[in-house]
């Protein structure tokens, strides 16, 4: 199943923003509706912001009218210093029970969930292996609240899961973010002067792009990815050569024994190390991300160029900071850009498309050839069959993510033949699907999803 | 080792939406996996796993030639039995912390073997834990004795890894009982072995119990200062920390014996083939100890 009508969770939060952006471009996704307790922080297009924090009730309404059929949870707190380690539990544990009440109703129109996680999970101890892979359970109970949070929101979304098997439900467990956009505890560590460091220990670190963030979410939602993968860019480096490519000294103030007392004076100096970092800067952690590149995910960057793109950043910074307002949401002018029919908007499909892209719609549009006559689909002609040649090359996924695209007697022709030529299964119950779904939505009036124009 | 191996993070039972084994992206299988390993980037001082060459090439030159050609005069027999490429698993008779064995082990592979292959030793891991040990470690090939490690050592990266199967036991042997091997344990090393898909070559090494004998231990001082093993050598502790590395110059011989295969699935079917194939490498191992001390006319001249 391709995504069709998104629902983002945490709009407002950077990564749902950057997410909202990304799905935006893409034409094949018919509608993006982000919510959040807070005013969005990016400027968006076609996105629809409901106002709304996690409450079940208010978003069921939203995800049953609007017909949503893959929800993005981007809102899970991962740096303890973000928030306060009850609403960080609130966040984390009471909201994503909201999100998995909000989206398992009987005949809940939700097919496909991503969980935006951290590789937290599997915390830092001395007993870890040096790579994680994803069926591995962490070696020892979680040590900081934060962690336990994201163990219990994995576990509840993966009892989810279970209950719910036609839902495909992709955990994604990022790595450590750098990038010139995110705040984090480790570029607050990296922008220092130094990089204190515990004495004695030389953790390994694996870093992912903010751009690879994004790009792994937007590919979990382009494609059907169940399970948990390890998003982190390729290499783990140790600190000191993380602090070597920075350009920066290593400052191994923090004694190895008492390392909290160390780390409170550090803290009254202004350098706050969180909890569940102090592990990782004494025992270090390395994903193995294979699992997700085996899916066809391609990383921008490796994890020195992270760093080095980083540093980049890090030397621009004094000479670049406040030279851009930051964005303010003011909802009459949202409001007016989304609904008012004096404003002019583009065509919907503007953006040219990658030439991956096109090749699977251009075979079938050629294969349909309006003017050579060969288009039986087009005119729901069920004795002459559709183009053989073309539409037989196209895999599965490509036939799925064109369907939505297709006139309703056209769906039906291509069930047709398709029944009667190869018969795949998939293929069968994707175009019944979509049939199906069409038939629903011309036959209940909506109300949440009004807006398309 | 089954956690090692487990399931790669499926969900029990997610299936997708209908017909997802037609869109949906089919689990990837080992060999699979192997091609998305991360690329060399040359750049790079260190590499994955925390190993510096440049630090290698360092103590190579320096400690690891002088105590190989002079002090020990290392002789090896049998390089050519480590197979030139693909992952193996060496399998050697004790060495402890204290022990230069592994290091002259990892040193008589890169000086006799044709392809000159580097060795990464699972030290316990505990280590990870020790300041400024756990710093080191890792740049001269150590890695943390997990399953997975030596699993991701040998079947994706093809590399050799050094075991020595007796265990900690080994370490702690006393003089007395030197070259008179341990249990093996319950096979770990075979299984590792199995589930790397790789051949284990045994190794004898002769010296290594003379350079550092232990004629006693401290356990009490052991439990006052948290180290594994207190040992009393000809040098330790009266000689104080620079008598842990105060080696005696006995003559070292090193012999690698030809290479088992073990099949995985023969493993996955008969659990007692681990017994099996590890007692097989123990006798193996001990046979040309013997063979070896019956033909040695002096501890220090060989």
């Amino acid at each position: 199943m391709s995504s069709r009508r998104v629902l983002i969770i945490g709009l407002s939060s950077y990564w749902g923003g950057r997410l909202a952006a990304a799905l935006e471009a893409r034409p094949e996704i018919d509608a993006v509706v982000g919510v959040d307790s807070e005013d969005p922080t990016r400027e968006l297009g076609r996105t629809e912001f409901v106002r709304v924090g996690t409450q079940h009730g208010l978003l069921r309404r939203i995800v049953e009218a609007a017909e949503i059929d893959t929800v993005v949870d981007a809102r899970l707190v991962v740096d303890s210093v973000a928030a306060s380690p009850r609403s960080a539990h609130e966040n984390n544990v009471m909201g994503t029970m909201n999100i998995l009440a909000a989206c398992s109703g009987e005949d809940s129109p939700v097919r496909k969930l991503v969980l935006k996680s951290s590789a937290h999970y599997y915390g830092a101890e001395q007993d870890d292996p040096a790579f994680f892979t994803e069926g591995m359970e962490r070696p020892h109970p979680p040590r900081t609240p934060l962690e336990h949070d994201i163990v219990e929101a994995e576990a509840a979304v993966l009892d989810h899961a279970a209950k719910r098997p036609d839902t495909c439900v992709s955990i994604l467990r990022f790595a450590n973010v750098l990038g010139p956009d995110v705040r984090t505890s480790h570029t607050a560590l990296f922008a220092l002067p130094a990089v204190p460091t515990i004495l004695g220990f030389d953790p390994r670190y694996q870093f992912v792009h903010e751009d690879d963030v994004v790009g792994a979410l937007s590919h979990a939602v382009e494609h059907d990815l169940p399970g948990i993968f390890n998003v982190g860019a390729d290499g783990v480096l140790a600190l000191s050569e993380v602090a070597h490519l920075l350009g920066k000294r290593l400052a191994p103030v923090i004694p190895p024994w008492g390392t909290g007392a160390g780390l409170a004076v550090l803290g009254r100096l202004g350098v706050r190390v969180p909890p569940e970092m102090r592990r990782q800067l004494r025992f270090g952690r390395g994903l193995d991300n294979r699992r997700l590149k085996a899916t066809g995910f391609t990383y921008r960057l490796t994890t020195r160029e992270t760093v080095l793109e980083q540093a980049e950043h890090m030397r621009l910074h004094p000479f670049t900071r406040g030279a851009q307002e930051p964005f303010r949401y003011e909802r009459e002018v949202e409001d007016f850009l989304h609904r008012s029919p004096n404003v002019r908007r583009p065509e919907p499909i503007v953006r040219s498309l990658s030439p991956r892209e096109v090749t699977g719609p251009r075979r079938l549009v050629d294969g349909r050839g309006g003017d050579d006559g060969r288009g039986a689909v087009e005119n729901g002609g069920r004795e002459s069959p559709p183009p053989v040649e073309h539409y037989d090359d196209l895999d599965p996924g490509e036939i799925a993510s064109l369907l939505d695209s297709l006139e309703p007697q056209d769906l039906e022709a291509l069930g047709e033949y398709e029944r009667s030529a190869r018969a795949r299964p998939g293929v069968v119950t994707a175009i019944e699907t979509a049939l199906d779904r069409r038939a629903r939505r011309a036959a209940r009036p909506r109300d949440g999803a009004a807006h398309r124009t | 080792m089954e956690q090692a191996r487990s399931g790669a993070g499926e969900i029990p039972h997610a299936g997708g939406a209908p017909g997802a084994d037609d869109v949906g992206v089919p689990a990837p299988s080992d060999e699979d996996l192997r091609r998305f390993l991360p690329g060399v980037e040359p750049e790079r001082r260190l590499d994955d796993w925390g190993r510096s060459e440049a630090v290698e090439r360092a103590l190579d030159r320096t400690v690891g030639d002088f105590l190989y050609r002079y002090w020990f005069r290392c002789e090896v027999e049998g390089a050519e039995n480590v197979p030139s490429a693909g992952g193996a698993l060496l399998a050697a008779n004790h060495t402890g912390v204290l022990s230069p064995g592994a290091g002259i082990i990892a040193k008589a592979l890169r000086e006799e073997h044709p392809h000159a292959r580097e060795v990464s030793v699972p030290v316990r891991r505990s280590l990870r834990g020790a300041p400024g040990v756990s710093m080191l470690l890792p740049k001269v090939g150590c890695v943390s004795a997990h399953p997975a490690n030596v699993q991701r050592l040998l079947d994706d990266e093809q590399r050799i890894v050094l075991m020595f199967p007796e265990g900690a036991g080994g370490g702690e042997k006393l003089y007395r009982d030197r070259y008179r091997l341990r249990p093996f344990g319950r096979g770990g090393f075979v299984e590792a072995a199995a589930r790397g898909r790789v051949p284990i070559v045994p190794v004898c090494v002769v010296g290594a119990e003379e350079v550092a004998p232990v004629f006693a231990r401290l356990p009490l001082l052991g439990r006052l200062t948290g180290l594994p093993r207190v040992p009393v050598t000809p040098t330790f502790p009266h000689l104080g920390p620079l008598g842990l590395v105060a080696y005696l110059p006995a003559k070292f011989r090193v012999r690698f014996l030809e290479p088992i295969e073990v099949e995985r699935s023969a493993i996955d079917r008969d659990r007692g083939l681990l017994q099996s194939v590890s007692d097989e490498v123990r006798t193996r191992i001990q046979e040309n100890l013997l063979d070896m001390l019956r033909t040695r006319g002096s501890v220090w001249l060989g």
